[in-house]
């Protein structure tokens, strides 16, 4: 027992193995025949491609001599080499915070672990354009800290401005996507091959590093993913924090000269950038098996008692909770107290609260049923077409908002006017941009479900359908449930797309936000932003509170 | 049981998004169509890169003062001058209401606004708007230097922007290069004075550490916090800090020599060439260069109306005293210049 790579060898589940498969023999080889499925995923797919399409069209205009000068300028290869190092300091961070996080907070007897599930998610309510600015305020040269620490003598911190600046405020509000997914993951992780390793003579340590871990790999992985393309498309944080990436240039060039080619040229690097990420992680995914082997499954794994680590993990998640939820929570109160002392009106954000839900459930909803044949697909057929959809639903996701949002606004208005700027364009914006999250831990999750118990269904009589709602959907259910979760935080403080496309006049708390902010009223910016902040932790709860049913 | 509940409840989700969606779709439908009809008294669509938080009460007080309803979509100047661009014939919009010269230029460049009336461009002096006669600047916002009235006292500001290359000032100042009313600057340095001049400006300022923001309100945050001495900003922002900060040490200083030092650049409005509603548009214009939206800019955005025979805000000197230059605004639109000399000086 030394791994699951080799255990994989002599077992030979099928269903892990490509469809094309011409090696393996014998009855379990047949390849499985998804017309249906397939094609589903090619019109996911294929929404997901219209800004790449766009971003073609707009390069091409630019004439290749033009795109060799800005792709091949010194300028464009620093921004490349930086942004590179940004994305992998925040994706390494998150998973360092996240993975022991999620494991404590499901497996173990952490003090109040419903309390710290629900917080230590919830920094992923707060949008980076009102966290950084509550970074500078609090970290800034002259700010909060400062005031603190001048008594003490210390004339001036580090500056908080340019790379760790940014990477501190993107992995503080980014870790949440690593934690949700992996938390579904742990959840599913068969006890009985960490017992079996700990029988074995292994120590905890040990099972963790070579049997937990390894399962939670795919998990690991679609969380990771999601904070590195988050990382590529993020501009409220490398815009606070002044840090140059390439999303920041792309805005610079819409904003400085409404230079919709430059843009669109460093926009299609993005896009060559994120592939290779992607193809790279497709290239690793081994071919191992996720789930349970044996009958007997569904038992859920004994609690891990802390022993003396106990109270130092508690102490370890109240500094993450204080430093990624306190700081932002406190300078919003402290702009909120502010402003009302200043005379300005606490202004009631019902209506807005009303329409940032309402976009973010129809959202929510479409983004998860887009999601489910591409996650299926991504989980269970290997082949060209299952690759080329799965790499296809990432490339709205890892472009900045405002890119995704032109391409839709170019497309939405001379094919589709009927339904340009309506809530159905802003819903299909919306599954453009967060296909990804909802797709991560759902295939995660259908990868720890056991093929054979579909077929088991399916030779007892039970229909295709029958046998999804019977059987894979309620196994799937904690990955699907969480991705939901990721995507509904995450629409609800979405800004570039529902700016553009949104109703003409249908303002929600996240455009309220940045109006505010944008004029620097943050005594104005302080009451939606809580709102969004206390709207955002219900789904949370929910997702808590049904963790205990089982 | 319980899977069955859960995929119930998915499909009625499923099914009430699809109805809902469908719904607003025929609304939104509906409403559109309304627009098309022409009629004065129905409404208009703005596009506004001039936030609510400014503007929304002004809007209101056109539908009261008109019965045209406004719907109104805000966002970024640039970004909505894109959207218009990108839209084609089909946009929506009626009305582009922008922050600044150069996201107009641009819409106006590609050819997509109708002709303003004459009595409309001359209601104010020719410096403020089109040359074409496309669209109109409404209100003024000069170049400023914010300082913090704690650590610098006004005398020992340098009369120009030049005077801060002084190694005595440095790490002191803080610009926004990517701000679009700095590169405004940096285009009429350029027009006024050279391109050698503004380069090496830029080049100086930025050894002399020069910090950067991303906007000109980091910048006036900046100051009054001590963070850095002086900033160069629009002079409104001012006001916006000292509401939720009334003792705030912060302080303007106008620019006493001319030249791009002085610059005034402008918030204004055009009608698209496809506009379904050009009557009602056409009132829209007329109503923000009208007495009651002059005073407005004046007492509440802080900004100078830019009809001639309206007081400036409080406290700000006139119009007419300060050294504006003598520049066409609609040079301001060429930002592709400026914006590769940001990037060669490392600016940007």
């Amino acid at each position: 027992m030394t791994g699951w790579q080799r255990r994989d060898a002599d077992t030979h589940p099928r269903g892990s193995r490509p469809a094309r498969c011409t090696t393996c023999a014998g009855p379990l080889a047949r390849p499985t025949r998804t017309p249906v499925l397939t094609t589903l995923g090619l019109i996911v797919a294929a929404g997901a491609l219209l800004p790449l399409a766009y971003l073609l069209v707009r390069s091409g205009q630019a004439g290749w001599s033009r795109v060799w000068e800005i792709v091949s300028a010194p300028r464009t290869l620093i921004l490349l080499r930086d942004t590179l190092a940004l994305t992998v300091a925040v994706t390494a961070t998150t998973i360092m915070i996240a993975v022991p996080l999620a494991w404590l907070t499901v497996r173990t007897d952490l003090p109040g672990r419903r309390l710290f599930t629900v917080l230590t998610a919830l920094p992923l309510a707060i949008p980076t354009y009102v966290g950084g600015f509550a970074f500078v305020a609090f970290a800034g040269p002259r700010g909060t800290l400062q005031s603190w620490l001048e008594p003490l003598g210390v004339d001036k911190i580090p500056s908080i401005y340019g790379f760790w600046g940014a990477w501190l405020v993107l992995s503080l509000f980014s870790y949440p996507y690593v934690l949700l997914t992996v938390r579904a993951a742990v959840r599913r992780v068969d006890p009985s091959m960490e017992e079996a390793s700990r029988t074995l003579g292994a120590s905890a340590f040990t099972t963790f590093r070579r049997i937990t871990l390894p399962q939670l790999r795919p998990a690991i992985t679609a969380g990771g993913l999601l904070v590195a393309l988050y990382t590529l498309s993020d501009f409220g944080a490398v815009s606070l924090l002044r840090f140059d990436s390439f999303t920041r240039a792309i805005y610079v060039s819409y904003r400085a000269s409404i230079d919709r080619s430059t843009a669109a040229v460093l926009g299609v690097m993005l896009v060559v950038l994120t592939a290779t990420v992607l193809i790279l992680e497709l290239r690793s995914r081994g071919r191992t098996t996720y789930h349970r082997l044996h009958a007997g499954g569904g038992r859920r794994a004994a609690v891990v008692s802390l022993g003396r680590w106990r109270w130092p993990a508690v102490g370890a998640c109240t500094a993450l909770v204080v430093v990624a939820l306190g700081i932002p929570v406190g300078i919003i109160v402290y702009w909120l107290v502010r402003g009302i002392r200043a005379g300005e009106p606490v202004r009631l954000t019902v209506d807005l609260a009303g329409n940032s839900l309402w976009a973010a459930l129809l959202g929510t909803i479409v983004v998860v049923l887009a999601a489910w044949p591409v996650a299926l697909l991504a989980a269970r057929h290997r082949t060209r077409t299952a690759r080329f959809v799965e790499l296809s639903a990432w490339v709205g996701y890892a472009l900045p908002g405002v890119v995704v949002a032109l391409s839709l606004v170019f497309f939405g208005a001379r094919i589709t006017p009927a339904i340009y700027q309506t809530m159905v364009m802003l819903v299909f914006a919306y599954a453009v941009l967060f296909l990804p999250q909802a797709m991560g831990s759902m295939r995660s999750s259908l990868l720890q479900v056991n093929p054979e118990l579909e077929e088991a269904s399916r030779s007892l009589g039970r229909g295709p359908m029958a046998t999804f709602t019977r059987v894979v959907l309620p196994l799937a259910r904690p990955g699907v449930l969480a991705g939901a979760a990721l995507v509904f935080l995450t629409i609800m403080k979405e800004l570039p797309a529902t700016l553009l496309l949104a109703p003409t006049g249908y303002s929600t708390l996240a455009t309220q936000v940045w109006s505010a902010t944008s004029e620097a009223l943050f005594g104005r910016a302080a009451g939606p932003a809580l709102a969004l902040i206390v709207l955002a932790s219900v789904p949370m709860m929910f997702l808590v509170l049904r963790d205990r049913d089982r | 049981m319980k899977s069955f509940r859960l995929t119930a409840l998915v499909g009625a989700l499923a099914i009430m998004a699809v109805t809902a969606t469908a719904c607003s779709s025929s609304d939104t439908a509906s409403e559109s169509s309304g627009t098309s009809d022409g009629a004065a008294s129905s409404s208009i669509t703005v596009y506004s890169g001039r936030s609510e938080e400014l503007v929304g009460p002004l809007f209101e007080q056109f539908t009261a003062a008109t019965g045209i309803a406004v719907n109104v979509r805000y966002g970024d100047s640039a970004e909505l001058a894109a959207q218009i661009l990108e839209e084609g014939d089909n946009s929506p919009a009626d009305v582009f209401f922008a922050q600044d010269a150069g996201a107009l230029g641009a819409v106006s460049s590609a050819g997509r606004f109708s002709q303003l009336n004459q009595s409309q461009l001359d209601a104010v002096p020719a410096a403020y708007r089109s040359p074409d006669g496309d669209w109109v600047g409404v209100s003024g916002r000069a170049r400023v230097v914010v300082y913090n009235t704690d650590r610098v006292s006004a005398d020992e500001l340098p009369e120009t922007l030049a005077g801060f290359t002084d190694p005595a000032w440095s790490g002191r100042v803080g610009w926004a290069p990517t701000n679009a009313s700095f590169q405004s600057y940096v285009t009429a340095l350029r027009v006024l004075s050279g391109d050698e001049v503004a380069e090496q400006w830029l080049s100086d300022m930025k050894d002399n550490d020069a910090q950067a923001y991303e906007k000109n309100s980091a910048i006036v945050d900046a100051v009054a916090s001590g963070e850095i001495d002086a900033g160069f900003v629009n002079h409104y922002y001012l006001y916006a800090y000292l509401n939720e900060n009334p003792d705030g040490p912060v302080a303007n200083s106008f620019a006493t020599t001319t030249g791009a030092d002085a610059l005034v650049n402008v918030a204004g409005v055009g009608i698209l060439g496809s506009s379904g509603n050009a009557s009602g548009a056409s009132a829209f214009v007329d109503f923000l260069l009208s007495d009651t939206a002059q005073q407005y800019f004046a007492t509440e955005t802080f900004e100078y109306p830019l009809v001639i025979g309206i007081a400036p805000p409080d406290g700000l000197p006139p119009l007419a005293e300060l050294d504006v230059p003598d520049l066409d605004l609609s040079q301001l639109e060429d930002l592709a210049a400026t914006l590769e000399m940001l990037q060669s000086t490392g600016v940007l």
